[in-house]
């Protein structure tokens, strides 16, 4: 299935989860906040919550700034 | 002088709050953090990639200092009650500088977005540190919606203006309840002097430093100054005066 990752379309394997789509990107949750479609998933459920053909998962960190 | 700044369940011993944009590389940060004395100090959330992952964060945590996560680059109180959803997911702190910004030219705070993700970030059991207009009457109102500090500009971010309405912000200073923290347009160090002279808790600043000439020394300036300028402000100043008076007996 494909999905937006930090708006690049990837493609994970059918039932991905959230911790899937961070390890396609090659980080450890640690410090990382996730979105799905626009709703925060907190770290204790990215393993249990499944993605679908067209979810949008942002990824972010905190960066310089302000 | 040694009366710690106050902040809902926290207290800080220095009253200069540092920003980390602008700065070329982390070493310079580094050093110029250091130099500011600061305790807390904003990053901003945004989407990974490899060139902007983790970093900052570590600088922080090896200097002691308490990130304030914000909301820059929101346009709309929806956004930014999500980026400090985000930001509390990444950082682990309910702690939120709360920013909307009303368009990308002037970067002012839109007062009618900010308000109301004030109240729901409140409500929401955020600790909100809004950045405002200069604003007497939306001070009052951000105060009332439970906000734990009012950050009233001096002028626009990043243009080193100073303040321009400085009996706006002493109007929000004599009314407000909870303390007042001059955030942006601070351009050098007599301006963060003046913000203290005028009774603020605290002064933020980022770009007077990160783009600075000399990014350290700038840095301590604006520690100086925050310092004079409570001093001065505890200290009583004389009226002023038409006609000159001797300070030397006449004869």
């Amino acid at each position: 299935m494909k999905v937006r990752l930090n708006d690049d379309i990837v493609e994970l394997a059918d039932g991905a989860t959230v911790a899937d789509a961070l390890d396609h990107l090659g980080y450890s949750p640690n410090g990382l906040a996730v979105a799905v479609d626009g709703e925060v998933v907190p770290r204790a459920a990215h393993r249990k919550t499944r993605l679908v053909e067209g979810t949008t998962v942002d990824v972010l960190s905190a960066v310089q700034g302000g | 002088m040694d009366d710690p700044l106050v902040i809902a369940d926290r207290e800080y011993s220095s009253r200069l709050i540092t920003g980390t944009g602008g700065s070329e590389n982390q070493a310079v940060l580094e050093r110029a953090l250091v130099a500011s004395g600061t305790e807390l100090t904003t990053v901003a959330i945004r989407k990974v990639d490899a060139e902007n992952h983790s970093g900052v964060l570590d600088v922080l945590r090896r200097l002691g200092i308490d990130p304030l996560p914000n909301t820059a680059g929101c346009r709309t109180a929806a956004e930014a009650v999500l980026t400090a959803r985000l930001a509390r997911e990444a950082l682990g702190t309910n702690w939120i500088k709360l920013e909307v910004h009303a368009d990308e030219r002037t970067l002012l705070p839109d007062p009618v977005e900010t308000l109301d993700a004030a109240r729901q970030l409140v409500h929401d059991g955020f600790v909100v540190l809004p950045y405002t207009n200069d604003d007497p009457v939306l001070a009052l109102r951000l105060e009332e919606a439970g906000c734990a500090a009012v950050m009233p500009l001096g002028s626009p971010i990043g243009t080193g203006l100073g303040i321009r309405n400085p009996h706006n912000i002493e109007l929000i200073v004599s009314r407000a309840g909870v303390p007042v923290i001059l955030d942006a347009g601070v351009g050098i160090a007599s301006d963060a002097a003046l913000a203290m002279e005028l009774g603020c808790a605290a002064v933020l600043l980022a770009t007077a430093v990160t783009r600075a000439s000399d990014p350290e020394r700038m840095a301590t300036a604006m520690r100086l100054a925050v310092q004079g300028g409570r001093l001065a402000h505890g200290a009583g100043r004389i009226p002023k005066r038409f006609w000159a008076q001797a300070s030397s007996p006449p004869r």
